[in-house]
């Protein structure tokens, strides 16, 4: 099932908090299925400029568009048919199973009186098969491991069956085995044909799992380009003030 | 078999009943329309003087659906179901079904296990509306409710109101926010509330009974007002299950799967506080329903609002009449306490069970 992915495209967007500004001038185009990673040091507004994309939050100036079609003409249901927002930080108010948890992503599908179809429940059971995950049915998901826990969360991504999946920071609190098969699921996601924009800490997981990495520095886009075109060490020491002889990904 | 095996098959056989019923929740809907039949029927013949289960069934037929059943009781009977019973049994039903499920409608916008169809204010504006009630020295009834009752009402929604706009409305405010300010509010009206207390005199009694939660002076006219609002609004609370599943995981997803956060909590927040509201002016504050109902339910069947929201109503209403029943076997004690006395043990097994919030 290998949807076509969406193309972005923000132009001079801006995005100001109070007499801040968070995001300026940031302009770029993301072709579908493309795999881009989004980098930075911490307030360069990363996660504004990904609030901005999937709707949380209007830019103060500037457009984006998905597929030539402006985000503002776009009705909320509609938008998330098309973006599936791998959830980051949340906090569960009740116990629920893994499969309960998938099946939220099928949501924007669900008739509003009716609720999940027969289709929505295969749907959500093929999330969990392409995540690698259907072991984990009928477990709670507060006894499962962080690494577990955030397969759980693509899975319900997946089962929303956007075209673009967003994703905050998923490898935080992973080890280093639950980092590389998170990643290498997008890598296979974005084979796929699906747009797929995350935001890393770590470079040199950037650089390996991404062909293409978004350098982002005091709410601008310093840098565009294939890793080895980003990750200068000259750049490096502007950007994150530290001796580039740390990032191994440079090496 | 060892004795500890046993036990591990014992486990294994109560996890796959609870299993059982998690996959069938509509069996589990009908236990409960049948625990809620037989609650109705309970309700109605047991009291003081009590009536035959076969007699009060043949004379809601006879009454009700116009059936030819022959005459076996006395006339003092007849009137003892149909004037005093009957009301009182129902109006116990659709409190219990309002509370439960504008419980798992707070508990589910506030992400809060905790939070009950009071925690927002409705409780103390109820309060302070009806102890005002009970003060103003004028006799008025408007369909059929006494002063009391309306202004409990009126006050538990105002109650609400001024929450959520100082809070910042449904945009802006955080839950930590809103619960805060319904804290802060609530304290507010408590203040009035034991100053009405304290000018009471004579009358103090009548306030603390309606504190303490009551059915007794359930009767029809009341009842006809009350349920269009409760049933209504219940209705239109399951018709938006699909946000309160939406906003499980959050703000942010919510509005991510395609939620409009900001007008679906205005709007649900809305329609819990009049189901509250209605409940509250019916029969004064009756704990531990709208917490315990959803909770146990939810340990049933899974957080699903689509499940949680008719599986709590009838629960709810059965558990609201059989407390009553308690209650007036006990010799008309307030029915609240009851449902404390019921509820609080139930509540702490409950969090026995399973941990309240945790990160995902």
């Amino acid at each position: 099932m290998s949807l076509p992915g969406v193309s972005i495209d923000i132009r001079d967007v801006g995005l100001r908090y109070g007499r801040r500004d968070v995001l300026s001038d940031i302009g770029l185009h993301v072709e579908p299925g493309e795999g881009v990673c989004l980098v930075g040091p911490n307030g360069a507004g990363k996660s504004s400029l990904l609030r901005c994309l999937t709707g949380i939050v209007v830019p103060t100036r500037g457009s984006i568009a998905l597929d030539g079609v402006p985000l503002r003409d776009i009705e909320r249901g509609a938008l998330a048919r098309i973006i599936s927002v791998v959830p980051s930080g949340v906090e569960l108010p009740f116990a629920m199973r893994v499969e309960e948890v998938v099946r939220l992503g099928r949501i924007p599908h669900e008739n509003p009186f009716t609720g999940a179809s027969q289709f929505d429940h295969v749907a959500a059971d093929a999330a969990m098969t392409r995540v690698g995950i259907e072991h984990l049915r009928g477990r709670d998901v507060r006894e499962l491991s962080m690494g577990e826990r955030q397969l759980v969360l693509v899975a319900m991504a997946v089962a929303q069956g956007g075209r673009l999946i967003v994703l905050d920071e998923p490898t935080v609190h992973l080890d280093l085995r639950h980092q590389v098969e998170v990643l290498s699921l997008l890598a296979r996601l974005s084979g796929d044909g699906l747009t797929v924009l995350a935001v890393l800490h770590d470079l040199s997981l950037a650089a390996q799992f991404f062909p293409r990495l978004l350098l982002l520095d005091g709410g601008r886009l310093v840098s565009d380009g294939s890793p080895r075109e980003v990750l200068t060490p000259a750049r490096i020491r502007e950007v994150y003030a530290v001796d580039p002889r740390f990032v191994p990904a440079l090496a | 078999m060892t004795t500890p095996e046993l036990a591990r098959g014992h486990a294994v056989a109560r996890h796959g009943r609870l299993e059982e019923l998690r996959r069938h929740p509509v069996v589990l809907g009908l236990v409960g329309l049948v625990v809620l039949v037989l609650a109705v029927v309970a309700g109605i013949a047991l009291g003081t003087v009590s009536v035959s289960p076969a007699d009060t069934v043949a004379i809601l037929a006879r009454d009700l659906l116009g059936w030819p059943m022959a005459e076996t009781w006395p006339k003092s009977t007849e009137t003892i179901v149909m004037e005093l019973r009957l009301p009182r049994v129902l109006t116990a039903l659709v409190v219990g079904l309002g509370l439960a499920v504008a419980g798992v409608t707070f508990q589910g916008l506030l992400r809060n296990p905790l939070a009950d169809p009071y925690v927002l204010g409705t409780a103390s504006g109820a309060a302070l509306g009806a102890a005002i009630g009970v003060l103003v020295p004028v006799q008025l009834a408007v369909l059929g409710l006494g002063l009391v009752n309306i202004l409990a009402f009126v006050g538990a929604l105002l109650a609400v109101l001024v929450v959520h706009q100082v809070a910042g409305g449904g945009g802006r405010a955080t839950l930590t926010t809103l619960l805060l300010t319904g804290y802060a509010v609530g304290s507010m009206l408590a203040a009035g509330l034991a100053m009405s207390m304290y000018l009471a005199g004579s009358q103090l009694r009548q306030i603390f009974f309606y504190l303490l939660g009551s059915l007794s002076g359930a009767d029809w006219q009341s009842l006809f007002v009350g349920l269009p609002v409760i049933l209504v609004g219940t209705l239109l609370i399951m018709a938006r299950a699909r946000s309160l599943n939406g906003l499980l995981l959050g703000d942010d997803t919510a509005q991510h799967l395609g939620v409009d956060v900001r007008r679906e909590r205005a709007i649900l927040l809305g329609l819990a506080s009049l189901v509250t509201a209605a409940a509250v002016a019916l029969a004064g504050l009756i704990g531990f329903v709208g917490l315990v109902v959803p909770h146990v339910v939810r340990l049933l069947v899974g957080p699903n609002a689509r499940l949680v929201l008719p599986l709590s109503a009838i629960f709810g209403g059965a558990f609201l009449i059989l407390a009553d029943l308690g209650a007036r076997v006990l010799g008309e004690v307030p029915v609240g306490i009851v449902t404390a006395i019921i509820g609080a043990p139930v509540f702490v097994l409950l969090l026995r069970r399973y941990r309240a919030g945790y990160q995902l």
